[in-house]
């Protein structure tokens, strides 16, 4: 299937599902569905760097938070159209992982984990001292009430933008996974000096792996402020982001972009159903479970349950372009 | 009472790498034994076979000790030591975080050493003056050369007849190796030992050897059987280099 | 046609800490040539490899390749520049199949130079692997396969970047009798398609069979370079091989 195709397809898939929520007529279907699809990008966006180069990213909260508060600063301001909001968080977000990877991809081994773990420290004490976005008071973002130019309230927009980055998010990692460059991304995984000695140029491939990873989570994060109308460092930059967005992978698969997209419809839906009936905290618990009973049964993820860890790749390049 | 070894048709290997081929050969009781060859042709894989920590495929491997046989293939290495089979480890492999009284003791494990600890302990330290000297020093932090002292030490402890030596040259100065194949000579003379000595340092191991198999790739290639067999150059040389 | 060699490394010295890995290292290879490079273990033999290759800078001393000075350069360029290696312990992709495998310096290291289409890849996979006579495990993974079929894996790997300079780094260690003498033709063949090519190996008669030329190493320094029979012969080179 080609790239176009496939882009089509996706795009047809979340217009059925946008028709849907709004057919239920039920408000609070656009609030859950929003984490849900926050969750795609990000898990996705996090399997493009920790899932194809095998370098593991523990600083999501770090890549996301920071989109989330450009969106903060920009709105003080002067309140730009949310498209921009996003744009600018991918920017950041994306040159924030440029910069780290610069610094610590150079060097072989557990760097790169350890520093995207400092990352979200530092960031999130900066932003915290900087009262401009509130600092550790927080900061109220108006939401508006109704979307521009289109028949929806905003909340119902806000998704809608959720689902186009969930379309981007997905083709961007299935076209990676058919191309030259995806190639490259697995032999930096399963041995980093054999790829260089073939001619693999593993910094550059390092680099726009994590500079593309963090900018979809920066994308992602962007919205954040609307939907939730105050942000506070504490929430913005949660422990839960990082670790729902590793284990989203970690259960669906990380061979391909349909692993990170069946943990997180999995996990999210799973644990908006158990915020609702029960209680919010279980939500955590839940992750942990499956993960430690993904780890036990199936440590290839869900897609590496029903088909072999490897699929012929040859096959898929040959289809693609 | 000396002990004695006897090797045939012993083949060997780790997975699917096969390193010994068909190897024979004997150590009668009293004699000095050198396995000569250079790196990675199966000499300290022969050891470890002897010593019960690589599994043969083939062939069997009978000491004689103390008036009794034992097939030495599917025993563990603490029974074979048990049996009087001392061993000085490539590279040494002391306890470096142990001082030297306490390497030398963890040497004397085996309960027929037990008995007599003490006394071992002061035949060891007149055999090497200098250990004595170092008694509290910390293994990690002597030199290369009274590293291989104090593992020679520590294979005595066992109270062996038989002393398995593997490539006692690595990793120190040529001077420091002529002195360690000397003390080897030395202690085989005093307590009467069987040695079988892997050794790729050629010149030096001849020294001291009655007999000598050189091994290349896997297979024993040549037995000289006297000094002045191992003396011919130009046959040992071919073995060596090729040609 | 020129008679610059195609390999030159000159005054190449390298130290980790203390410890002098390489020293003043001098050497030329021709075009075509058949070069063994052999040396006690510790001799500095990998070190070199290392240093060619690009996995290690070299501190001192410069390496020339084709007319290009390799100073900086990293190693993927250098495979680029046809200067292809093989691993001592065979590196595979592992969650690839053979024929995966080969693609990779196809795609990286070759289409760099010359556009080439999916079908033309594909050919050119199955006749590595046919050259090495793995065609029929290409779509399995090379878990499945036994020591010598991944050496073999591994030089068609090399092989896959097309290079000009191939530098085997003990592909025949821990293979049997027959097994070597497998690699030794492979070898061989290649050499005769044009491939100039080092050869680091232990197995002394594997060495003489194949070289021109031979190297010796010892404790990071080039003690011999010249005629194979002779330098077997020089009296240092025995010195230190048996000892002193």
């Amino acid at each position: 299937m080609r790239n176009i195709t496939f882009v089509g397809l996706l795009t047809i898939a979340a217009a059925v599902v946008f028709a849907a929520m709004l057919w239920v007529h039920n408000g609070y279907v656009f609030f859950a569905g929003y984490v849900v699809l926050q969750y795609i990008v990000l898990a996705t966006a996090w399997n493009i760097l920790g899932g194809y180069t095998g370098y593991v990213n523990f600083g999501v909260a770090a890549f996301f938070a920071c989109g989330a508060y450009s969106t903060v600063a920009l709105d003080k301001i002067w309140a730009p159209p949310l498209i921009v909001l996003i744009l600018v968080g991918g920017v950041v977000s994306g040159i924030i992982g440029l910069g780290t990877g610069y610094l610590t991809l150079r060097l072989r081994g557990t760097f790169f984990g350890i520093a995207t773990l400092a990352l979200a420290v530092v960031a999130q004490t900066l932003i915290t001292n900087w009262s401009f976005v509130g600092g550790s008071r927080g900061a109220y973002i108006i939401r508006p009430e109704h979307a521009p130019f289109l028949p929806l309230d905003y909340i119902q927009y806000l998704c809608l933008w959720m689902l186009i980055l969930s379309v981007a998010s997905l083709a961007t990692a299935r076209a990676i996974e058919h191309s030259r460059l995806g190639v490259g991304f697995a032999t930096i995984r399963d041995d980093e000096l054999a790829a260089e000695a073939s001619g693999v140029p593993t910094l550059r491939l390092k680099l726009i792996a994590t500079v593309l990873s963090g900018a979809f989570m920066g994308m992602a994060g962007a919205p954040l402020p609307y939907y939730v109308t105050y942000l506070d460092p504490s929430s913005g930059f949660s422990l839960s982001y990082a670790v729902n967005t590793i284990a989203m992978p970690l259960i669906g698969g990380t061979s391909s972009w349909l692993g990170p997209l069946i943990g997180a419809v999995l996990l999210g839906t799973l644990q908006q159903v158990a915020t609702v009936t029960i209680s919010s905290a279980l939500s955590l618990l839940i992750v942990g479970l499956m993960l430690v009973g993904f780890v036990v049964v199936a440590p290839n993820g869900i897609i590496g349950w029903f088909a072999p860890v490897t699929r012929t790749r040859m096959r898929r390049l040959r289809g693609s372009r | 009472m000396a002990a004695s070894l006897d090797i045939s048709g012993l083949d060997a290997g780790y997975g699917a790498v096969r390193v010994l081929h068909q190897v024979s050969l004997r150590v009668a009781a009293g004699e000095t034994v050198a396995l000569l060859g250079t790196n990675g042709n199966g000499k300290s894989t022969l050891i470890r076979c002897v010593l019960g920590m690589v599994r043969p495929s083939g062939g069997n491997i009978t000491l004689e000790i103390d008036g009794s046989r034992h097939e030495l293939v599917g025993m563990s290495t603490e029974d074979i030591v048990d049996l009087g089979v001392g061993v000085v480890p490539e590279g040494r492999r002391l306890f470096p975080r142990l001082t030297v009284t306490e390497n030398l003791l963890m040497g004397a494990f085996r309960r027929a050493a037990r008995a007599d600890i003490t006394r071992n302990l002061e035949f060891c330290y007149e055999a090497f003056p200098r250990l004595a000297e170092r008694r509290r020093q910390l293994a990690g932090s002597m030199s290369g050369g009274e590293q291989q002292m104090l593992a020679l030490g520590r294979a005595l402890m066992t109270a062996p007849k038989m002393l398995l030596v593997d490539e006692p040259s690595v990793g120190l100065a040529p001077l420091l190796v002529s002195r360690t194949i000397d003390k080897i000579k030395e202690l085989k003379d005093s307590y009467r030992l069987t040695v079988l000595m892997a050794e790729q340092n050629f010149t030096q191991a001849i020294r001291i050897a009655d007999r000598g198999y050189v091994i290349v790739h896997g297979r024993i290639e040549f037995e000289g059987t006297s000094a002045e067999e191992l003396n011919n150059n130009e046959l040992i040389r071919q073995f060596y280099l090729g040609a | 046609m020129t008679d610059a060699p195609l390999l030159e490394i000159t005054g190449v010295g390298k130290r980790f800490g203390g410890f002098i890995a390489l020293a003043d290292i001098e050497l030329a290879v021709q075009q075509g040539e058949r070069v063994g490079l052999v040396g006690p273990n510790g001799s500095g033999k990998s070190t070199l490899v290392n240093c060619i290759c690009g996995t290690l800078r070299n501190e001192t001393g410069s390496v020339r390749f084709g007319g290009h000075w390799l100073d900086g350069m990293k190693a993927h360029e250098r495979t680029r520049l046809g200067l292809a290696r093989s691993f001592q312990l065979p590196r595979p992709f592992a969650t690839m199949t053979l024929a995966e495998n080969l693609r990779v310096p196809i795609l990286y290291a070759v289409n760099v130079r010359n556009g080439h289409t999916m079908t033309d890849i594909e050919t050119r996979c199955d006749e590595l692997l046919r050259m090495v006579g793995l065609l029929d495990k290409a779509h399995r993974l090379p878990r499945d396969l036994t020591q010598i079929e991944m050496r073999k894996l591994e030089l068609a790997r090399a092989m896959a970047s097309e290079p000009r300079l191939l530098i085997s780094d003990e592909a025949m260690a821990g293979l049997s009798h027959g097994e070597v003498d497998d690699i030794l033709a492979l070898l061989l063949k290649l050499n005769e398609q044009g491939v100039t090519i080092i050869m680091i190996e232990h197995i002394m008669r594997a060495v003489l069979a194949f070289s021109q030329r031979l190297v010796v190493l010892v404790a990071g320094r080039k003690i011999a370079d010249g005629d194979p029979q002779a330098v077997v012969r020089q009296s240092d080179v025995v010195e230190a091989y048996l000892g002193s």
